[in-house]
């Protein structure tokens, strides 16, 4: 395979250490449809390829260049990989989801080439002038737009930010890349730890309603009301930085300035008094609930339905009443 | 050992932020610049280390206009050694890949063991900074570490991603980014203050570092718009009175919401 089409956008598949494609590909490729061809590059162990591909290209992939993984080595080999299939495909942008290894990878191949980086876009277009990154900042109070001056951006984007999907292909041309590997220095990976297992609940990134719980939930134990309201909602669990201190659940599953942030039909507060970092991260969301015992918690400024009352007695009452109604 | 930190200042995010919408960068009049929390904390576990190892040389370095000299004495006042302070009006609005360019420049002039960074600062939120220096310097990278282990020749840690987390390990040197994880930075004393007031402080321009700011030759980052976003209205607020769960309940049903 020599001919790539003039508008390929590489797309930088994401794999998860357990060697499946991760969630966050369906948007990277929908995003990547909007904007030209993509051309999904695969970085996985090598009797894993076709299946992923397949996968790949049910999320719209049409052409997938595969790479060996090599586990041992963080993040080189899929530079290496990247560069490689960058050469070959000359695409008009470059993209990779904004999780840690995406970024990584994302931006070491742009220091190597020198290309200009849009980071943690919530959607990328085309206008008049070429490709364009939108984003949102400073805790969503603005939004941007940014470009490249010239030549093909790299573009890292938000995980579970871009609804957009790209329609299946059912035979994907899949090529195996030859990849020069640059023998730069990686550090070793020794071992690996996965998160526990995924619960049946929605990823908190990309979720469509989410119920975060707060310091104000006093005990990792009676976080628990957190799990069941999420679960009468078929919601997301999301935390304050103040409960991921106090050890309620684990970071992954904080939301705001330095954790997740997310845009929810529906965010429901528990026992978080809204201060401006946790805000940060959910305060785009289309309907925001809370239920918090200080009437002038300043959650209640941004709260579309706002319950001045304990968590304690309120949420078991409105699971309660959620449940009678479903029945 | 030669350990250099990466310290950012930024505008605090107790204060509401503001973007410039002409020139897309952030306002620096309209909130207090801080030091970034996350690069507070890496600053302390390396001060950690340093009690221990009282050889150790900690260097701080940041990119940053002038006005970002008070922060630097302040940073200096918790232990460091000394500092490298680029400023230079032409780096205003630089884009990563160009201040990822002028600060390896930079750190290969200094010299290093270890590089210590913030895994994600809270104005740019990128997060990508360290992995791009660990390529221009051609050194490994240990990125978004939750822990970490200096040793005299090596560096390990905990990476943590959204799948899990890994142990990682390399020799030195090394880039290495720390998350908010770390525990936060101790307080200055008042010998501290003192003390970083004769700290030297070597101040360099893009033109000391051998990078041309100004080149047109390579593609660059730009905002080409900005905009704000209109600000939330607080909607209903009801007191609990013995049937808050059940009209809550109600409002969910009737937006379609559950
Ligand atoms: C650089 C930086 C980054 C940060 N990033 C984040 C971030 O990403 N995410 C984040 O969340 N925070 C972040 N923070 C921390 C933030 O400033 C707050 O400390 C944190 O959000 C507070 O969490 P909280 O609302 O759970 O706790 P608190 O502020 O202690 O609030 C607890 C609330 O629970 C209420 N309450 C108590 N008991 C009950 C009950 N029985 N029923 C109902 N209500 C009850 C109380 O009235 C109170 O309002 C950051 C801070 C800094 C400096
Ligand atoms: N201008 C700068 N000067 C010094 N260090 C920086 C600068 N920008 C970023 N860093 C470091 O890189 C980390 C990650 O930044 P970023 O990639 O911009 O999110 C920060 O926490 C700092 O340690």
């Amino acid at each position: 395979m020599t001919d790539f089409p003039a508008d390929s956008v590489l797309v930088l598949l994401e794999v998860t250490p357990d060697g499946a494609l991760a969630k966050t590909n369906a948007g990277l490729l929908g995003a990547a449809t909007g904007i030209g061809s993509p051309v999904a590059l695969l970085v996985a162990p090598a009797d894993s390829h076709a299946t992923l591909a397949q996968g790949a290209a049910a999320l719209g992939a049409g052409t997938v260049l595969t790479a060996d993984a090599d586990p041992g080595a963080l993040i080189v080999p899929i530079v290496d990989a990247l560069a490689a299939a960058s050469e070959l495909v000359h695409p008009v942008a470059v993209l990779a989801s904004h999780s840690v290894e995406g970024r990584d990878a994302a931006a070491r191949f742009a220091a190597r080439t020198g290309a200009a980086v849009s980071v943690d876009a919530v959607a990328v277009e085309r206008d008049d002038e070429g490709i364009v990154a939108h984003h949102s900042v400073f805790g969503g109070a603005y939004t941007t737009v940014s470009a490249a001056t010239f030549a093909a951006p790299v573009v890292t984007v938000r995980q579970g930010a871009v609804d957009a999907r790209a329609e299946p292909v059912a035979t994907p041309a899949v090529s195996a890349l030859q990849v020069q590997a640059s023998g730069r220095p990686a550090a070793a990976v020794e071992s690996f730890e996965p998160l526990e297992a995924a619960s049946s609940r929605p990823d908190l990134r990309g979720a469509a309603k989410v119920v975060s719980g707060g310091r104000g939930l006093g005990s990792a134990d009676k976080f628990a009301l957190v799990d069941q309201l999420a679960d009468a909602l078929g919601a997301a669990v999301g935390a304050s930085r103040a409960a991921v201190d106090a050890g309620y659940i684990p970071q992954s599953h904080q939301v705001g300035q330095t954790g997740v942030s997310v845009s929810p039909q529906l965010y429901v507060a528990l026992g978080i008094s809204g201060a401006i970092q946790h805000k940060a991260g959910m305060q785009t969301a289309k309907t925001i609930v809370a239920i918090n015992k200080d009437a002038d918690a300043p959650i209640f400024d941004i709260a579309d339905f706002g319950v001045v009352g304990d968590v304690f007695t309120v949420v078991p009452q409105l699971i309660a009443a959620l449940e009678a109604k479903s029945k | 050992m030669n350990i250099v930190v990466l310290i950012k200042e930024v505008p605090d995010t107790y204060g509401d932020r503001a973007l410039s919408l002409e020139t897309g960068l952030a306002d620096r009049e309209a909130v207090d610049a801080v030091l970034d929390e996350v690069d507070e904390r890496a600053l302390e576990a390396v001060l950690a280390y340093a009690d221990e190892h009282p050889q150790t040389n900690i260097v701080l370095m940041t990119m940053a206009p002038e006005s970002a000299m008070a922060t630097v004495r302040k940073a200096l006042a918790l232990g460091a050694s000394s500092a490298v302070h680029i400023s230079d009006e032409l780096l205003l609005g630089a884009d990563l890949t160009l201040t990822a360019e002028v600060l390896a420049a930079a750190l290969k002039r200094t010299g290093f063991d270890l590089v210590i960074a913030g895994e994600k600062s809270t104005d740019g939120s990128a997060g990508m900074l360290p992995a791009m220096l660990a390529e221009l310097l051609d050194a490994p990278q240990l990125t978004s570490l939750s822990a970490v282990t200096i040793a005299d020749d090596r560096v390990a840690g905990t990476r943590s991603t959204e799948y899990g987390t890994a142990t990682v390990s390399a020799p030195l040197p090394a880039v290495v980014s720390l998350t908010e994880a770390l525990p936060a930075a101790r307080i200055a004393s008042f010998k501290g203050v003192m003390a970083a007031k004769k700290k030297p402080v070597e101040t360099l321009t893009a033109a000391d570092l051998g990078v041309d700011a100004e080149r047109y030759d390579v593609p660059r980052s730009i905002v080409v718009s900005a905009a704000e976003r209109p600000p939330r209205a607080a909607g209903v607020k009801i007191v609990d009175e013995g049937d808050a769960g059940t009209q809550l309940a109600e409002y969910l049903i009737a937006n379609r919401l559950a």
